[in-house]
């Protein structure tokens, strides 16, 4: 992913009547890079060989982009639709895990964050009953699970690794989530974001991962925590989380922002 | 239509307009499918080559990423439209069969020598109904593969069928290749035979047929 940010900021609908949701924000406004659409949208529309073989060009940049947008919002729907939480992704032995298992990022893996995982504290904000910090002692005392599955890039590749870690759905429970929202947000070290939808967030293989191949995530995994997801795209599932907000309002993403699809779901 | 033609094979619909119609947005469905496949092919090749940036479209990965997002609901609401019409109106019994390989050998040579008649253009020779049932199995096959490349976990047995996500990929890259490859031939045949065009545009070939002509 060779992509280069622009630096004008973009503009979003929120909904300011919830106070929770504000919190949100103001957590992660703090640290989103300011990002083109416009800038992606034009590049986004460059009419390779429909251009040359209709011998037009679709001027209307603007038109066609908030188009596709709106489709892709359509996407989104129809996939929460199609999603079925009781499917599982397939799962393998350990012999068919990927090694080395790629590092994958918008930044090279020298300049993967160093935290300390002694003094790590996990923010929870938004729709939950209990805003705790949580250190890192605290998510092994949940029940721990591990899972051999495929990691699926975007880009078409994909690779199989071991991950282990609370369920997250037994965290949300352990923090009193609003289940019934739409939304679970995370804020990252890497200064990335994404969020998801709460049926993803709640399916038995999706992972708060601790660890790697039965060790503690590797900085260039993800330390200290990663959401491991199976039934997602691998820009869905979030490394060196810091913070994670039950919403009902907050559906951007570093890459959603820039046009990749916002479900990201397999 | 009551517009009077000079012989009763001159003026007739040869292909309705239905057909037409999926015809020319499938057409379209299937350049915007093919070009952003492409690209996002190119973010991630299978094999030691990738597509000139510039025959592609969408741009980067994310804009052909919703070309190929937008496209597919045209593709499968059209390609489902033209499937349904010709069962309903048991025009893909009518002209697309019967197929023998004998009769496909035959219409093969006929060819290779020149001597494959394309004056009646409402029947279809044995070689070009081979080649247009298997590129109707050919899309399918792509929706199918595309379906296991997109939802993987969401459809289990289509995946278990085709061998696997990395299979499913790679079936849909072959499916486009027979897809173009078809194209290619499609084209050339139409520069050929032209009067084909004509028929595909308006429904009507604007010369005389040689051939016999019987009521509808």
């Amino acid at each position: 992913m060779k992509i280069s940010l622009g630096k004008a900021a973009s503009s979003w609908h929120q909904d300011n009547a919830s106070t929770v949701t504000a919190e949100a924000h103001r957590l992660l406004l703090k640290r989103i890079p300011a990002i083109s659409r416009r800038q992606f949208l034009s590049r986004g529309l460059t009419l390779g060989s429909l251009g040359l073989l209709s011998g037009c060009s679709i001027d209307d940049n603007a038109t066609a982009e908030a188009a596709l947008a709106r489709i892709s919002r359509f996407n989104d729907r129809v996939q929460g639709w199609l999603f079925d939480s009781s499917r599982l992704a397939p799962t393998y032995p350990d012999s068919m895990i990927t090694r080395p298992f790629p590092f994958n990022a918008f930044y090279s893996e020298d300049k993967a964050p160093r935290i300390n995982g002694e003094t790590f504290l996990l923010e929870v904000s938004g729709l939950v009953a209990d805003k705790h910090r949580w250190p890192l002692h605290r998510l092994r005392s949940l029940p721990q699970y591990t899972q051999v599955t495929r990691h699926i890039c975007v880009e078409g590749w994909s690779a199989i690794g071991k991950w282990g870690g609370p369920r997250f759905g037994d965290f949300l429970r352990a923090v009193g989530a609003d289940l019934s929202a739409r939304y679970v947000g995370f804020q990252c070290a890497d200064d990335y974001y994404t969020s998801i939808d709460m049926a993803t967030a709640l399916h038995p293989q999706t992972l708060l991962a601790l660890d790697w191949d039965g060790q503690p995530l590797p900085a260039k995994y993800g330390f200290p925590m990663k959401l491991r997801m199976p039934t997602k795209l691998g820009y869905k599932n979030p490394k060196h989380i810091q913070a994670i907000f039950v919403s009902n309002t907050f559906n951007r993403g570093y890459w959603e922002d820039q046009g990749y699809n916002w479900f990201g779901g397999s | 239509m009551s517009r009077t033609a000079p012989s009763p094979a001159y003026g007739k619909t040869l292909q309705p307009w239905w057909l037409r119609i999926t015809h020319w947005l499938n057409a379209v469905a299937v350049l915007v499918m093919v070009t952003s496949g492409w690209r996002i092919y190119n973010a991630s090749p299978i094999f030691d080559f990738t597509f000139p940036p510039g025959i592609t479209l969408g741009g980067w990965l994310g804009g052909a990423l919703q070309w190929h997002f937008a496209g597919m609901w045209l593709f499968v609401l059209n390609g489902l439209a033209y499937l349904l019409l010709n069962l309903a109106t048991g025009r893909l019994v009518r002209k697309m069969f019967p197929v023998t390989a004998r009769g496909v050998l035959r219409d093969t040579w006929l060819a290779l020598t020149a001597r494959l008649s394309h004056a009646d253009l409402r029947h279809y020779n044995q070689v070009q109904r081979l080649a247009y049932l298997l590129v109707i199995a050919d899309l399918v096959l792509l929706v199918l593969s595309g379906l296991v490349v997109w939802k993987s976990v969401q459809f289990p047995l289509l995946r278990e069928l085709l061998g696997g996500y990395d299979m499913a990929r790679r079936i849909h890259f072959y499916g486009m290749a027979a897809m173009v490859a078809f194209v290619i031939v499609h084209l050339i045949m139409v520069m050929l035979v032209p009067r084909s065009l004509l028929t595909m545009l308006s429904g009507r070939s604007t010369l005389r047929h040689a051939g016999q002509e019987t009521a509808p």
